[in-house]
């Protein structure tokens, strides 16, 4: 007798025994009836879309891709990987104007940084939003990241010789946001990997990773600029250095989406690929590095652990780093989807959903009572900085605050 | 990362070793791939609840001695094993959790198709009972919710009135309810549960008053409290009555209510809790594991003195049926089984099966063995362990808190 031993589906879709885990921990089932849930959604709705893609139901767009679902799935159904190649092959709709803007940022980031006191300025401007939010469905009730006039990448460039100069280099993929709207952030990896022996090299070339025209389905633009990224990534790799990002999304997105959603191949480079603060962490527990910090550091932070952290599941790294900080006091929350997931949140459609999603990290948040939030994603800093009020910053700017950077150096060898 | 203790599998059995270990002083980490066993729960856990006819058993713990060598409480000992159940009570108190029931006398509780069944420990808002026929409920009600699949209130009237319990039935509803109603496929426990606070929780109450004005006790299905026992506490308070909760059809609130709860007092006692990953190799040091691979943390990336092997049965994965073979995915450990593929199983599922006793091996220390050898510092504990026929003597959750408090014990004093 014949047996088909090994699974063969995509995304281990066949090995779901529809146990229901996933819907219970679903950010958006839990707030909007309109969406069927992972299971419906994902390994269910498959069987039938497999049979014929007129059973491709709209409400699939309600998903974040946050993965959750996946998280709790006991038989690794990859039930987000389903659901969002059901979107990119079954949804034939052309993408709103809207959809192509919010996805496009490197495009907007190009215009806007060019004109950044103006575009600053417009977008806080109440009669534009009011035009954004009616004839865009952009919500109103978002605030736009302001644009810098000084990009990262240029702003690099003028460190090029200095960073040539260190023995050590690690590649710094910074991401859209990093060199558009927040070079600071930038600025303190540039710091901290300095402090510790660490040159900072550009990819030969960086565009977005893409994440925003995923899930606003501009894939054949996602590929292209896919596909740079790996290449970039790949001569950096051959040329020795690890790759690293401070960004969760962007490099989940780079790690994962790439292979499971856009078909670009990156097992030979992926396991180069990491997050600037796993790569610390690591560096510290292994000894290879030591942190000097200043002497009156205080502060009462806590970690919130991004979604794709969560899949990644590399929240331990980051909250550990923040740990080891002596004069940290920290004090724990819930791992849970705040709700912007990307542009999603910004779509006046979703604005609700979204904020009913984040209400439970909100609380937690409030309840917690501390100085900073610290995480690994951007926009749930806009997120969250936005509903509670509260300060946040990623592990890497705490340590850029708590190090005591010429001690640090010292400690390392490095003049 | 370094740890005293590493736990694969963050079911039951893990939680309570962690628990446990994180308690005594320990720096422990838990890795599980997905959510265990727990969250199909009854809502009641059985230590031992029937003998080898199958007759209920009153007191369990003095069937412990009769039970063949290979069983795993035989390896605990009755006495141990009594003392461990007592304390996997308390632990379940000190995370917020109070139980009903003792080791020393089983009590019974009612299916979610109305029979009753003998049993250990239940969650405090199940439907219990000292004798199997709800005696002592006065005049009771089964109340459904309008809409909702999972709970079958005239098929537990029926069953109820064969032993002598009348029962009003009736159903209700309220706005939230009705909202849920709407994408009625997915209205399930868990999800109505997370509306259940506040406003809605009081409509929910007066709703039942309502539908069953005359009743003592009101039988509903558990759809309150997924964080906590506080929404059954208000429930209660808001209604008059004795409102008693009855699981569904998976995924059951009562279970979700216990994982959660042991995993948030575990992390509260500075554990490590990382769900979604996959513990998927190990790198041995002559007769001792060093070092695990995890899909998220990478090669080698944890290092330990001593770990648990926790992963749970066929069911969560902790083994593996393929056509001509039976084992253990993470490390290829030996396991026992019984014949070939044709003994494994009994056509007619009502049969006892014997793969329910498969399980991996181990010497009287829960140590796992590996090519007939003993490997020094990984135990095994909970249901990937063999030796009985957990489904058929009711024993399940005993198995899976008993070893892993009689391991973590002895894992503390290292
Ligand atoms: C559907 C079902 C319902 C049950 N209901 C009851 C009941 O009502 N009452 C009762 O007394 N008993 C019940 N049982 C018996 C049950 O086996 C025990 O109650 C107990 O919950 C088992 O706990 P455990 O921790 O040993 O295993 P599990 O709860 O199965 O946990 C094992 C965990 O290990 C994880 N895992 C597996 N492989 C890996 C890996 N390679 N790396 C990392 N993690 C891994 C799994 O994802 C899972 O989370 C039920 C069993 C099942 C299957
Ligand atoms: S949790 Fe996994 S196995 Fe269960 S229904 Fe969802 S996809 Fe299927
Ligand atoms: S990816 Fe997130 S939003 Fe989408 S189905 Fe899974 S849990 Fe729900």
């Amino acid at each position: 007798m014949e047996y088909q031993v090994k699974n063969i589906s995509a995304n281990d879709f066949e090995q779901c025994i529809k146990c229901t885990i996933c819907t219970v921990y679903c950010p958006v089932a839990a707030v909007n009836t309109a969406y069927p849930g992972p299971k419906q959604a994902g390994p269910d709705g498959e069987r039938y879309r497999l049979k014929n893609p007129e059973f491709y139901n709209n409400a699939l767009k309600y998903c974040l891709n946050c993965k959750r679902c996946e998280v709790s799935c006991p038989n690794n159904v990859r039930i987000g990987d389903i659901i969002q190649t059901a979107r990119i092959r079954y949804d034939k709709s052309a993408p709103k104007l809207r959809d192509r803007m919010l996805a496009s940022t490197d495009f907007m980031g190009k215009v806007a940084t060019k004109m950044a006191p103006v575009v600053n300025l417009m977008l806080g401007f109440s009669p534009v939003k009011a035009t954004m939010h009616g004839v865009l469905g952009i919500d109103r009730h978002r605030t736009f990241p302001r644009y810098t006039s000084t990009t990262f990448e240029k702003w690099m460039r003028t460190k090029a010789p200095s960073q040539a100069a260190f023995s050590k280099k690690v590649a710094y993929f910074h991401g859209c946001y990093v060199n558009y709207n927040y070079p600071q952030l930038g600025k303190d990896v540039v710091t901290v990997l300095n402090a510790v022996g660490y040159g900072v090299q550009l990819l030969e070339k960086e565009r977005c990773c893409g994440v925003a025209k995923i899930s606003n389905r501009l894939i054949d633009s996602a590929k292209e600029d896919a596909q740079l990224n790996i290449d970039s990534i790949r001569k950096a790799v051959k040329a020795g250095m690890e790759v690293v990002g401070a960004s969760s999304t962007c490099i989940f997105t780079m790690r994962d989406e790439y292979p499971h959603l856009l078909g670009v191949d990156n097992a030979d480079v992926r396991d180069d690929i990491s997050l600037v603060s796993v790569f610390l962490y690591k560096l510290i527990d292994s000894g290879k590095v030591k942190l000097a910090f200043k002497p009156g550091f205080r502060c009462r932070v806590t970690y919130h652990t991004p979604c794709h952290m969560q899949k990644l599941g590399w929240g331990i790294y980051s909250s550990s780093l923040v740990r080891m900080i002596p004069g940290v006091e920290f004090e724990p929350i819930d791992s849970l989807c705040c709700g912007i997931a990307g542009t999603y949140g910004f779509k006046k459609e979703n604005y609700p959903y979204s904020q009913a999603i984040g209400k439970e990290l909100f609380d937690q948040i409030e309840r917690a009572r501390v100085d900073y939030v610290v995480t690994d994603c951007e926009t749930c800093k806009w997120q969250i900085e936005m509903s509670t009020g509260a300060t946040v910053i990623n592990p890497v700017s705490l340590l850029a605050m708590a190090i005591d950077v010429e001690a640090t150096k010292k400690l390392n060898g490095i003049k | 990362m370094n740890y005293d203790t590493i736990i694969i599998g963050g079911g039951l059995a893990g939680l309570v070793a962690g628990i446990t270990l994180q308690e005594r002083g320990q720096r422990t980490a838990i890795i599980t791939t997905g959510q265990g066993a727990l969250h199909f729960s009854s809502g009641s856990l059985a230590l031992l609840s029937r003998d080898a006819d199958g007759n209920p058993i009153e007191k369990p713990l003095e069937h412990i001695d009769s039970l063949p060598a290979s069983h795993p409480y035989s390896k605990v000992g009755a006495a141990k094993a009594g003392e461990h159940a007592r304390a996997v009570k308390a632990l379940f108190e000190r995370a917020g959790l109070s139980m009903l029931g003792s080791e020393d006398s089983n009590h019974y509780y009612m299916t979610p198709v109305g029979l009753f069944k003998s049993t250990w420990l239940s969650t405090a808002d199940s439907a219990v009972s000292p004798t199997p026929d709800g005696s002592g409920w006065g005049r009771t009600a089964i109340v459904g919710i309008k809409g909702f699949l999972d709970f079958y209130p005239g098929f537990i009237a029926d069953n109820l009135a064969k032993n002598g319990l009348k029962c009003e039935v009736a159903a209700l509803t309220t706005p939230e309810l009705e909202h849920l109603r709407k994408n009625n496929t997915e209205m399930r426990a868990p999800g109505i549960a997370k509306i259940m606070h506040g406003e809605a929780l009081e409509r929910f109450a007066k709703a039942i008053v309502a539908a069953a004005p005359g009743a003592e006790t009101v039988i509903i299905p558990a759809v309150v409290g997924l964080d906590g026992q506080k929404d059954i506490d208000a429930l209660r308070r808001f209604t008059g009555k004795n409102v008693i909760c009855l699981s569904t059809h998976p995924i059951s609130v009562q279970g979700v209510r216990m994982q959660l709860a042991l995993r948030r007092y575990y992390e509260k006692m500075g554990g490590t809790y990382l769900l979604g990953d996959n513990v998927t190799a190990g790198y041995m040091d002559g007769d001792r594991l060093k070092a695990i691979d995890t899909a998220n943390l990478g090669h080698g990336s944890l290092t330990a003195r001593n770990f648990i092997l926790a992963t749970g049965s066929f069911f969560s994965r902790g083994l593996v049926a393929e056509p001509d073979r039976i084992f253990e995915p993470v490390f290829g450990v030996d396991v026992v089984t019984e014949g070939d593929r044709s003994d494994w199983f009994k056509e007619n599922i009502f049969e006892e099966q014997p793969f329910v006793r498969f399980g991996v091996a181990t010497d009287n220390d829960f140590r796992v063995k590996k090519d007939g050898k003993t490997i020094g510092n990984l135990y095994a504990v909970g249901s990937i362990l063999g030796g009985c026929n957990s489904l058929k003597e009711g024993s399940g959750a005993g198995v899976a808190a008993v070893t892993a408090m009689e391991v973590a014990n002895r894992l503390a004093d290292k």
